[in-house]
């Protein structure tokens, strides 16, 4: 018996010590020889789809991504300068001053900003419900936690239960909204984009803006707490999976996975606009938003493959009308704005904000 | 009822007799109970089992479609060079293209050419540069290959989505007709889907594998039980048979027992803080993952190490030292051997458990996309748990089947290595 175990347990360690690198090599390989890509999920399934095309057309490794958030990534890429930073960040939102301060302070002089494309955020039903028919006022009425009370300049915590209260023409059912949390970029951008929009019809409120950013930014950013809308997380697949399971439920996602899941749900009609891949594009609905990519020029030549990782996102094969990038759900630029990204991810062009 | 009544034998036999059915009836239900709690926990299960199998059974079989490829010399070697750069880089989609227009003719419309082109895989083009590389002599000749079907394709073919009115749906009627035509002429069938066990990871579900997460958490679980097996070993050796019994080994007992219930993502900003920030070691390598989960894993070795110490009978030790051993002769010739299998035992259920571990990973970026099968113990690598948590957040619909499947894969090695745990259990466990 002694000897089985101490055979066994010798194998397990000649196994241990033959896997394990001499440690000459392993520093070697700390020299990264693959770009590594952090930031946004809602770009996340665009890179990681040019990443994997441009890991088997080029002689280059595939580029490693991760999933950090907007916010996460820019934190991480304006770290510092050097191998165990991140060269690429993706963000669902433009870089914004503070970030570009970490960045400088952290020695990240040199960034070049790429626009790769819409996205828009869809606020869809069940297919076995009927579509709903919104205007962002409604939208923000619904979801709010303040509203104008009617009465001069004051707010009142929102009433609403239903959505016939909001807008008679709307259904008899309850206000309830699956969508994602604070921390999530698509958030942000719901709240910019529909919260804020709906917001502004209301002139008082317009005008203080100006006046009172914060408080401007409280009323039109503030989401009801009290149920009525439901963090469902990061997992946008969830939400599809809810809405399928409750009928009068409805939710807010990326157009990427309305699009996958074109036989389970439809998107709500915003402001008479439908979401559809068309109506993205041209700027109708009016809920959508850019996406980015950032670079570190300090790392181009030190890690190789960046230029050419660029020159694969810009192409039109990726995000052209036709482009690989298209068939996943992303919305592309106009010619001329995809020329112009293509001629700055080229030259590395400077960020200007 | 006092005292007084139950003086008689009778009196009280009648009590007893009286409650007797009481009695029984306590037993059963206790019984009964117990039952209940058992079927409910294995009803549980099944319905775990039954849906993770229940969607995921379909994975293990993916639609291939056969295409009679046409290894053209003017698109693929226009300049008879024979130089691999040049091979490498030929568009081989025309090839796949050509050969899908040869089959049907009369589709000319721009969109539905497109539509026609997506019901192969777009890795199709990488399989056959893999070819035409291997062997350039192909070239020129007409080869018939089967190809993986696109996901939506396939789905369609599982039944797990439907052609909707109007091309509100991902598949569409003209597809169908493909699809049927391609069925008929038997250029359209279900195989054993080996690249779900071979390839790495991929955005394109019919050509993403789990293979690369396989190796990595392999690399991973090595480096965790090349250290915290050793480790656990000497220390619970060290405190349970060496250690003086004061304040200090009791202060390191009660933070050992602490250390074993920490939530696991603590360990992984405990790596991000230690390993990455301060001594640099790169991100998303199996070496930290394997680092962190030794932090993980080490209570649970050295408790689990320590229990099978203390079960060997002081005998032991005392014939040993009785006959001239030193303490080291004593420990290390009876005592440990003795003790191995319970150590062996509680080093594998903290590996299972190490094995399915996600959240400390998170922090040290190894949860990322990585297509690259990991070469060594410092390459970007990712892990089965891992791969499970990024598939279900995909938006293609081929990826749930997926899911459950590498979920299945996960599980049986789970099983394995538990089962490893009773048998090694049972065959080296002495009673006393």
């Amino acid at each position: 018996m002694k000897k089985t175990i101490g055979m066994t347990l010798a194998a397990i360690f000649a196994a241990a010590v033959t896997l394990l690198p001499a440690p000459g090599t392993s520093l070697s390989a700390a020299g990264r020889d693959y770009i590594s890509i952090v930031g946004s999920s809602t770009v996340y399934p665009f890179s990681t789809v040019v990443a994997e095309q441009f890991g088997k057309t080029t002689k280059y490794k595939t580029p490693k991504i991760e999933s950090t958030g907007s916010g996460g990534g820019l934190k991480l890429f304006c770290g510092g300068v050097g191998v165990v930073h991140p060269d690429i960040t993706n963000s669902s939102r433009r870089i914004k001053p503070s970030e570009v301060e970490l960045c400088t302070k952290n020695g990240v002089k040199e960034i070049t900003e790429i626009k790769i494309g819409y996205d828009g955020i869809v606020i869809a039903n069940s297919k076995k419900a009927q579509r709903i028919k919104v205007s962002r006022k409604d939208v923000f009425l619904a979801l709010a936690k303040d509203i104008p009370s009617g009465v001069g300049e004051s707010l009142i915590p929102n009433p609403h239960k239903t959505w016939k209260d909001v807008n008679p023409s709307l259904p008899n059912i309850k206000i309830e909204v699956l969508g994602p949390p604070p921390t999530s970029g698509t958030r942000d951008a719901f709240a910019e984009l529909a919260m804020e929009g709906g917001c502004t019809t209301f002139g008082w409120i317009k005008d203080l803006e100006k006046k009172d950013g914060k408080k401007y930014k409280a009323i039109c950013h503030g989401i009801r707490e009290d149920g009525a809308y439901i963090e469902a997380g990061e997992n946008d697949v969830l939400i599809v999976r809810k809405l399928e399971a409750n009928p009068n439920a409805l939710g807010v996602f990326g157009f990427s996975f309305l699009d996958q899941n074109a036989d389970r749900v439809q998107g709500s009609i915003v402001d008479d606009v439908e979401p559809t891949f068309e109506n993205i594009a041209d700027g109708k609905y009016p809920v959508s938003r850019p996406l980015y990519f950032y670079v570190k020029k300090a790392h181009v030549g030190m890690i190789p493959g960046i230029k050419e990782y660029i020159g694969e996102f810009t192409s039109d094969k990726a995000c052209g009308e036709n482009g690989y990038l298209i068939d996943k759900g992303l919305i592309p630029m106009p010619a001329q704005e995809r020329e112009k990204f293509r001629k700055d991810g080229k030259d590395l062009k400077d960020l200007s904000l | 009822m006092n005292r007084a009544e139950l003086n008689s034998h009778e009196d009280r036999l009648q009590l007893i007799k009286s409650k007797l059915k009481w009695r029984y009836a306590k037993e059963n239900i206790f019984r009964v109970s117990g039952i209940i709690a058992i079927l409910l926990a294995v009803s549980m299960l099944a319905i775990l089992f039954i849906s993770i199998i229940g969607s995921g059974y379909t994975a293990f079989q993916q639609t291939f479609i056969r295409l009679d490829i046409k290894f053209d010399q003017d698109v693929i070697d226009p300049d008879n060079k024979k130089e691999p750069e040049a091979l490498s880089q030929a568009d081989y989609s025309a090839l796949v293209k050509t050969a899908l227009s040869k089959m049907f003719p009369d589709v000319s419309d721009r969109r539905e050419r497109r539509d026609l082109y997506s019901i192969v895989s777009s890795g199709a083009a990488f399989e056959l540069r893999d070819m035409i590389m291997g062997n350039p002599a192909l070239i020129g000749t007409t080869q018939q290959v089967w190809f993986p079907a696109d996901d939506d394709v396939d789905m369609y073919i599982k039944g797990h989505i439907q052609v909707e009115a109007e091309g509100s749906g991902r598949i569409k009627e003209s597809t169908v007709q493909w699809i049927n035509a391609l069925t008929e002429s038997k250029s359209l069938k279900k195989r054993f889907n080996t690249t779900l066990f071979t390839g790495g990871d991929s955005r394109e579900p019919e050509i993403a594998g789990i293979w690369g997460a396989v190796v990595g958490s392999f690399y991973t679980m090595i480096v965790t039980l090349a250290l915290s097996f050793p480790l656990g070993v000497a220390t619970a050796v060290y405190l349970e048979e060496f250690a003086p019994k004061n304040i200090w080994t009791d202060i390191v007992e009660v933070n050992i027992n602490n250390l074993a219930a920490v939530p696991s993502i603590v360990f992984g900003l405990l790596g991000l803080a230690v390993f990455l920030n301060f001594f640099g070691l790169p991100r998303s390598a199996p070496i930290v993952g394997g680092l962190v989960l030794t932090l993980m894993t080490l209570p649970t070795i050295i408790i689990a190490s320590r229990a099978s110490l203390l079960a060997v009978p002081p005998s032991i030790r005392e014939g040993a030292l009785g006959v001239g051993a030193s303490r080291m002769q004593s420990v290390l010739h009876h005592v440990l051997p003795l003790a191995l299998p319970g150590m062996l035992t509680g080093t594998i259920i903290g590996m299972a458990r190490a094995l399915g571990e996600t959240a400390p990973l998170l922090m040290i970026g190894m949860v990322a996309f990585i297509v690259d099968i990991p070469t060594g113990v410092f390459d970007k690598a990712t892990v089965l748990p891992v791969q499970i948590y990024l598939w279900a957040d995909s938006p293609e619909r081929a990826f749930v089947e997926r899911t459950s499947a590498t979920i299945m894969v996960l599980l049986a090695f789970l099983l394995i290595m538990n089962a490893l745990a009773v048998i090694l259990r049972k065959k080296f466990e002495r009673r006393w």
